[in-house]
């Protein structure tokens, strides 16, 4: 019997496919995803949109907040620890968290080194903006890659492009020669053997989510269309006028992502999304895509 | 032959991979009126409380169920769990094809999550077959007419009643395909022979 193995990490993204996983602050939010349909829960004290509003230092959630979250659903919860910070990371898998969020969001506590998270038997998910990116995460020992998109915002334009970039590479590199993959590996900063796997196969060796800026309905639909296998919903929801709602019709198109006329019906009398942000509006320092590297 | 995945959520496409190997067309399924074109029907893993959910609020929770009485299905983790008729949770709704009751998560948290042979004895020779268990559910009990197919450490882990078949583990993410396989010729091509 083996526990913490790769394929046991690898064994929970892949039922958490085609769903959605949403931010919650408290018990009765985790409780309202739930009865939504959510497949996981993500535990924060403040969602990323109030992170970037409240400013200073953003920390792993207190230890009480996670256990009162994790003793009110029956599905799984995440929690987010900072880039680099394994302290936070010990702590999270102590408490059982269901996967660890290496996140952006957060404060970041080590310019040079993520976390190597082969160490761990509670698997991680680690936000990428690129496939060199996401290949060094794997490297390090991620189960799970989600774009970073920009936490936060409800402004879906970098995770679109996030997501595009990935895949474009992914194209290209399954074009490659076996003499071209070395240098391919050197280019885009990621280990040789995951290079030539993904060369291999032209997908990732663990699957790939989208995160950072999902407001609608419509957003899930285009970021599964894109080639998301799933969605992580910040701050769209409980930012939202409707919360239960808009979580239901997320989960929905999320199921029904290729389908507009299903998509139409569960976008109808949503309320207002989150108002937004434009990535113009946003000075490059308090980008929260360009921490970690 | 063509054999429907449940598509709400879930491993889905890991199963319809399965299937194609076996050289079996698959069609995925998101809405009710496609089942009148399968003749069996795999209920992925996933989270049992989202499927649930999404069937209730799209009104088709009782064709699902009738289907399952009158076809084979095939459910694995959540699947297993929507086929008992008995769940340690109210926000499951089970559809009661199988004698089974069964606990969710019953092994903890993914941090007990594991890997192991289970003891398995499909095509009546007996041997081993290695599977994932992932926030496994167990089941506690089972009926006169449930046969045990396999076992983990003597706990009942793939089970059968009928046309119907449960795994708690996960069939579809190791190479091994014994168990659809035993699923495709023992319980679908039998029963569209008959």
């Amino acid at each position: 019997m083996e526990k913490g193995s790769f394929e046991v990490k690898t064994g929970l993204a892949e039922m958490l496919k085609g769903g959605v996983i949403m931010d919650v602050t408290n018990a009765e939010q985790a409780i309202i995803a739930e009865n939504a349909g959510a497949v996981a829960v993500m535990a924060l004290e403040r969602i990323p949109a109030d992170i970037r509003e409240h400013g200073g230092i953003a920390r792993m959630s207190d230890p009480k907040l996670i256990k009162e979250i994790q003793a009110s659903v029956s599905i799984p919860v995440m929690a987010k620890c900072r880039i680099g910070h394994f302290a936070e990371a010990q702590i999270l898998e102590s408490l059982e968290i269901d996967y660890i969020d290496e996140s952006e969001v957060l404060t970041p506590a080590d310019e040079v080194n993520h976390i190597y998270k082969h160490d761990f038997k509670v698997p991680f998910v680690c936000g990428c903006r690129n496939l060199g990116e996401a290949l060094r995460r794997i490297g390090e020992g991620a189960a799970l890659i989600r774009t970073k998109g920009e936490a936060g915002t409800g402004n879906i334009v970098e995770a679109v492009r996030h997501m595009r970039t990935v895949q474009n590479e992914i194209k290209r590199l399954s074009t490659l020669g076996d003499d071209q993959l070395m240098s391919a590996s050197k280019e885009l900063g990621a280990p040789y053997s995951v290079v030539k796997e993904v060369a291999d196969t032209g997908k990732l060796p663990v699957p790939n989510f989208a995160a950072g800026g999902i407001a609608t309905p419509a957003d899930a639909s285009l970021m599964m269309q894109l080639g998301a296998e799933s969605c992580f919903v910040g701050s769209g929801i409980f930012k939202s006028n409707d919360p239960a709602r808009r979580a239901e019709a997320i989960v929905l198109a999320v199921t029904h992502y290729d389908e507009p006329e299903e998509l139409a019906k569960v976008s109808e009398g949503l309320g207002e999304a989150m108002v937004g942000i434009n990535m113009s509006d946003i000075p490059e320092a308090e980008r929260l895509a360009e921490r970690g590297w | 032959m063509t054999v429907g995945v449940l598509a709400i959520q879930g491993a889905y496409h890991k199963h319809q991979q399965v299937l194609t190997k076996l050289g079996v067309d698959t069609l995925l399924i998101k809405h009710p009126e496609q089942l009148k074109s399968v003749d069996a029907l795999i209920i992925p893993g996933g989270e049992s409380t989202t499927m649930t959910k999404v069937l209730q609020s799209e009104k088709w929770s009782d064709t699902i169920e009738m289907y399952a009485r009158e076809h084979p299905v095939f459910g694995t983790c959540a699947g297993a769990i929507l086929l008992s008729n008995k769940v340690d949770s109210a926000k499951v709704h089970p559809w009661n094809i199988i004698d089974m009751t069964v606990s969710r998560n019953a092994f903890g948290r993914q941090i007990e999550s594991f890997l192991a042979d289970v003891d398995w004895n499909g095509f009546g020779e007996g041997g081993k077959i290695p599977a994932v268990f992932i926030r496994a559910p167990r089941i506690t009990d089972v009926g006169d007419q449930v046969e045990i197919l396999g076992r983990y450490d003597g706990e009942p882990v793939l089970v059968r009643q009928g046309n119907a078949l449960a795994a708690t583990f996960h069939p579809e993410l190791t190479d091994e395909i014994a168990v659809h396989r035993y699923f495709i010729d023992e319980i679908c091509r039998k029963a569209q022979a008959a």
